[in-house]
């Protein structure tokens, strides 16, 4: 057990260090550092004292250095575009982000695993394959097209809801929240919708598929045969035996909910990290791409190590045999 | 849909689970055969939404092929264009004209022959990437699995941390990253490369794996042994021998990879970073029209989007059923 941990330690870690070095490459050699925080006006000699000071003539292990330990202590660097400190923006920019991907994660699982169960316990039924068509729309739609159909719907015909922006929101000093005014929870509607969609789809498939497994197996049988009630065994011994995969899944899966939520962002303005992140692709800000990137990567490394101990939490058969997954 | 009691089409979850599959699908010598066999086109047959999908999968490709000859207008035809005609809806509604069935864009643009035309490039994108992917792919799987040892060690190591992060977020890196090391290119000349190698580099870890995997079989088995005996060179082998009796699964892994590549780049192009306007495929169409939305010209996103949701899910249900169809376990 304590050896798998530390297996997975490891791995995290070397991961950490790729991603931080392709960065720091990319921080390094894309474009001039130099030429993008000075002005037309600056003389050689004050670029070549400015890259004596910055460090950039020091042997290229020892940049890699300063710039993990700086990026440890949360120094990105300066935006070539906002020529503000990216640790800033981001901070500002990461509640918006989390509240839509918490939010979205909420709606997958709770209309996701409903649908899922009764698709799986209903096969065939008229509802059954509704639910299903929409499940292949949801998969085979793309995501921005998904958010441009919602907006046209009740944004633009019904006027229900905003497109647009986080609406109004409240200022906790080190946090910005759209949950305590009615304006942004109306404006996180559609793009927790939007977002979510594809997470649902995929989690109802993943219990439907599961559940199907699941009953037809024999403890179920005997389940049945005890004569215990049909709720008792769909939802207290099937449904708790798919949750094992649906935990994985769903936490691998937070990956995706970020890159969509890159995209998601986009068609709601919604003034998150992954607008931030689009605008530095389009004016080439590397400073904000790689900072973003090493954000991502390890926020990727946190889920699934976090993933990897809960599997081993809720299935105890990893634990006894002690195999790495 | 091809519902088999496991259809479970398009997760990405179901990655390894549908490699293992594949593999144990193709019988490396029956594959051609079985291809072109009875069992096949007797399915194909019997499954009528997927005769649909095909059947509105090539009149796509056609259309787009041959949009010069097929579309009404040229959109790209600057001295045709006339600003007075930009804006007009769609030939059923007030307005409309019938010059312009679907309507124009805010240039003047006749949108049909756009859509037709942004098709063809959304349609060349996607072809390309996936067959960069697929080319990469399968000659990193191969020398993963024949040479083994620590070159396969980097290369899957590689693989699994690329795994991690989502394509779409991959592609946006390179993308931007490509454009920051050469400033010089314009949009309009690199956009396409651009587009089809951060696409390919973000999906060949799938054909990579699958191949490993079935490479890792063969290379244990006799013919391999006696070509290695008889002196042939390590590439020879792979090429000749091991090659083509471990590309089989990657077939039905290049047409669900098409519908995913083309929502990609839709997806690119939609967030800005895609195909420049000038030129524009679906998705650089649909960003256009968003903008019009809410002023009620709700024709220059709504068709380019209906476009490619017709062509994604109809490529994607012809991968299902391909995948279903060379999978014995599921007859």
């Amino acid at each position: 057990m304590l050896a798998f941990i530390i297996r997975r330690l490891i791995q995290a870690v070397i991961v950490m260090v790729v991603v931080s070095l392709i960065a720091f490459l990319m921080f390094r050699f894309v474009g001039d550092p130099i030429n993008q925080m000075v002005g037309i006006e600056t003389s050689v000699e004050q670029r070549e004292a400015l890259r004596e000071r910055l460090g950039l003539n020091d042997p290229l292990i020892l940049q890699f250095w300063y710039f993990i330990s700086s990026a440890a202590q949360g120094d990105f660097g300066v935006s070539y575009q906002f020529r503000q400190p990216v640790a800033d923006l981001l901070a500002a920019r990461m509640p918006a982000t989390l509240e839509l991907s918490f939010v979205s994660a909420l709606f997958a699982l709770l209309v996701g695993i409903p649908m899922g169960v009764y698709t799986g316990l209903n096969r065939g039924t008229a509802l059954s394959n509704i639910f299903l068509s929409v499940s292949l729309i949801g998969i085979s739609l793309p995501v921005f097209l998904i958010g441009i159909l919602l907006i046209f719907v009740f944004a633009v015909n019904l006027q229900w809801l905003p497109s647009f922006g986080r609406g109004q929101v409240v200022d906790l000093g080190w946090w910005t929240t759209g949950f305590l005014t009615a304006s942004g929870l109306k404006a996180l509607i559609l793009p927790a919708i939007t977002l979510g969609l594809f997470q649902m789809t995929l989690i109802m498939r993943l219990v439907r598929s599961e559940m199907m497994e699941v009953l037809r197996t024999d403890y179920i049988r005997f389940a049945r045969a005890r004569g215990l009630s049909a709720r008792a065994v769909n939802f207290g011994h099937a449904l708790k035996n798919t949750l094992v995969p649906v935990i994985t899944i769903t936490g691998l899966q937070l990956g995706s909910v970020i890159a969509f939520a890159i995209i998601t962002e986009t068609v709601f303005q919604w003034p998150g990290m992954g607008l931030l992140f689009i605008q530095a692709v389009q004016n080439v800000d590397i400073p904000i791409m790689a900072a973003y990137l090493m954000l991502i990567a390890f926020l990727f490394v946190i889920i699934n190590l976090l993933v990897d101990l809960l599997y081993v939490a809720v299935d105890p058969r990893i634990r006894l045999t002690g195999r790495s997954a | 849909m091809s519902a088999g009691p496991n259809d479970d089409p398009d997760l990405p979850v179901d990655n390894a689970a549908r490699e293992s599959r594949a593999m144990m699908t193709v019988r490396p010598r029956g594959f051609v055969t079985r291809a072109l066999g009875s069992d096949l086109v007797f399915a194909f047959l019997r499954s009528r939404l997927t005769v649909v999908a095909a059947i509105v999968t090539l009149t796509i490709f056609l259309a787009a092929a041959f949009a010069p000859w097929v579309a009404p207008h040229d959109p790209f035809d600057l001295a045709s264009l006339s600003l007075l005609d930009s804006l007009t809806p769609p030939a059923w509604e007030n307005g409309g004209s019938a010059s312009y069935i679907l309507g124009t864009d805010d240039q003047g643009r006749d949108l049909l022959s756009a859509i037709l035309y942004g098709t063809r490039i959304s349609l060349a994108v996607g072809f390309a990437s996936v067959a960069f992917a697929a080319v990469l792919g399968i000659t990193l799987g191969l020398i993963a699995g024949y040479v083994g040892g620590a070159v396969d060690s980097v290369i899957m190591r590689i693989a699994d941390v690329q795994l991690t992060f989502p394509a779409i977020l991959i592609a946006l890196l390179i993308d931007g990253t490509t454009r920051g090391l050469f400033p010089g290119l314009t949009r309009e000349e690199s956009a396409f490369y651009v587009l089809t190698i951060s696409l390919g580099l973000s999906f060949w870890v799938q054909y990579a794996r699958t191949v490993r995997g079935s490479t890792l079989v063969e290379a244990n088995k006799e013919y391999v042994l006696a070509a290695k005996l008889i002196g042939l060179p390590s590439w020879l082998i792979m090429l000749r021998h091991v090659l083509p009796n471990v590309v089989g699964p990657v077939l039905v892994i290049a047409t669900i990879n098409l519908a995913l590549a083309i929502i990609t780049e839709a997806t690119l192009s939609f967030l800005g970073v895609g195909v420049p306007p000038t030129q524009p495929s679906l998705g650089t169409l649909i960003r256009i029209g968003q903008d019009y939305l809410f002023s009620g010209e709700w024709w220059i996103t709504m068709f380019p989007g209906a476009m490619l949701a017709i062509l994604v899910l109809s490529v994607n249900l012809l991968g299902d059923w391909l995948r279903d169809a060379l999978n014995p376990r599921l007859r």
